[in-house]
């Protein structure tokens, strides 16, 4: 317990949380503070880039084994899963619309990479290893989740041969979003040129990765910040309680997985961050093409201004402590 | 000058149906469309930025196309069953054109 505690201390005094308290502090105030939003996505790409080349060196020094197989199934079944529980857990609590309920449900199944990214970098601090291949874990993990908010949304509804015949192509644009493109291309050109090709552009991607990581979590503040400030008011009191207690649930119920699979501390504590997570990038793009009729203020404002902060406050030093937990 | 009159039609909708919306207009053969950035703004959805944002949700584009009159109600129709239930705004207004052969 004193132990989750100095965890928990640490990250809430960490840069990347207090850069991230700055900006939503300064977006509530009203302060005029914004990243270009050209400059926001290049700094995404760069940590989808970084975070997924490191990932695939760390395959390639260690091997491709059967946890790693274990661990991409894991995620796919976890994934599909989570929204049914999240769907259920809302239908409870809240009197929001079906289809409400089933876009924010596919936000919680599928995953925030940056979340996964603080995750490492608490990891790191904390001198926990972690396997690399839980970033193609997050690949995995970001579709089968849309695939069942669709499902659930679509099961109240009458067919509609148009919203189909779109939803077809969604999944293309899903699986080869930037983002998906870049993570799971470095992941594959880290794992081909392993530590040497680490060492060459480590000037790039290892040295300058915080402070590119704290000037982009300020970014995710200002628009936390300015979503909670838009959307508040389409939140209940339960719907925010869903959005804090949410990612323990998702973390509970990938607990099993990590520790059937093996993972180490570091790795199932990564496992437990992307079950964790809520998507806020891809899923909301997916669901204003599929399921228009949901409403951004409440899923946006869910994932970003209520679960994002929580995660990185609190919910990654508790998962580290669970994955230490779990691996005795 | 001599000038010809024309529609011009101006969608204002959310930037993940861009290319569904501009795959529409190739499909209906209109001869050429643009697609602008919109900042900012505030509607019946509440207020919108695109400062600082990664994911195309909650940014806004705007498809301007200047149309021939008589092509007006097929296009309008088509695009107003895309984006009906979406947030957006619709627009036509008449127009001067100096080369009317392109529209």
């Amino acid at each position: 317990m004193g132990d989750t505690l100095a965890i928990a201390l640490t990250n809430l005094t960490s840069p990347m949380v207090l850069f991230f308290a700055l900006g939503l502090a300064a977006a509530l105030a009203r302060s005029d503070l914004a990243l270009p939003e050209a400059v926001a996505k290049a700094l995404a790409l760069y940590l989808m880039l970084a975070i997924g080349f490191k990932g695939g060196v760390g395959v390639a020094a260690h091997g491709v084994d059967a946890k790693l197989i274990a661990a991409l199934a894991a995620g796919a079944v976890l994934s599909a899963l989570i929204p049914l529980v999240a769907f259920g857990i809302l239908s409870l609590v809240s009197d929001l619309p079906r289809a409400d309920r089933a876009a924010v449900a596919g936000h919680y199944g599928s995953i925030s990479i940056v979340t996964l990214v603080a995750a490492t970098e608490t990891m790191k601090s904390l001198g926990l290893d972690y396997e690399g291949y839980l970033v193609a874990v997050a690949a995995v993990m970001e579709t089968p989740a849309i695939l069942t908010a669709l499902w659930l949304a679509a099961r109240g509804r009458k067919r509609d041969a148009a919203q189909e015949e779109e939803n077809g192509s969604l999944f293309r644009e899903i699986a080869l979003n930037g983002s998906i493109v870049v993570l799971v291309g470095a992941f594959a050109i880290g794992l081909i040129t392993g530590e040497k090709g680490l060492a060459d552009i480590a000037p790039f991607i290892v040295d300058p990765f915080k402070g590119i990581l704290c000037l982009f979590l300020l970014d995710m503040g200002v628009i936390a910040g300015r979503g909670l400030r838009a959307g508040y008011r389409s939140l209940t009191p339960a719907v925010i309680v869903f959005g804090l207690t949410m990612p323990l649930i998702g973390a509970v119920i990938a607990a099993p997985a990590a520790w059937a699979i093996g993972l180490s501390a570091g790795g199932a504590a990564l496992l437990l961050t992307l079950a964790a997570s809520a998507s806020y990038i891809a899923v909301p793009a997916a669901m204003r093409v599929a399921l228009p009729e949901a409403r951004p203020a409440i899923y946006l404002t869910l994932s970003l201004g209520v679960t994002f902060p929580f995660n990185l406050t609190v919910g990654i030093p508790l998962y580290a402590a669970i994955g230490q937990y779990l691996t005795g | 000058m001599q000038t010809y009159a024309k529609k011009r039609l101006e969608i204002i909708v959310e930037a993940p149906i861009q290319e569904r919306l501009t795959a529409l207009l190739d499909r209906l053969a209109v001869t050429g469309y643009t697609v602008l950035p919109a900042l900012a703004g505030r509607g019946h959805s509440g207020e919108w930025s695109r400062e600082g944002l990664v994911g195309g949700a909650g940014r806004m584009i705007v498809i301007v196309c200047l149309l021939d009159a008589e092509r007006v109600d097929s296009v309008l129709e088509a695009v107003f069953s895309m984006v009906s239930r979406r947030t957006g705004i619709v627009s036509i207004c008449d127009v001067q054109v100096v080369r009317p052969e392109h529209f």
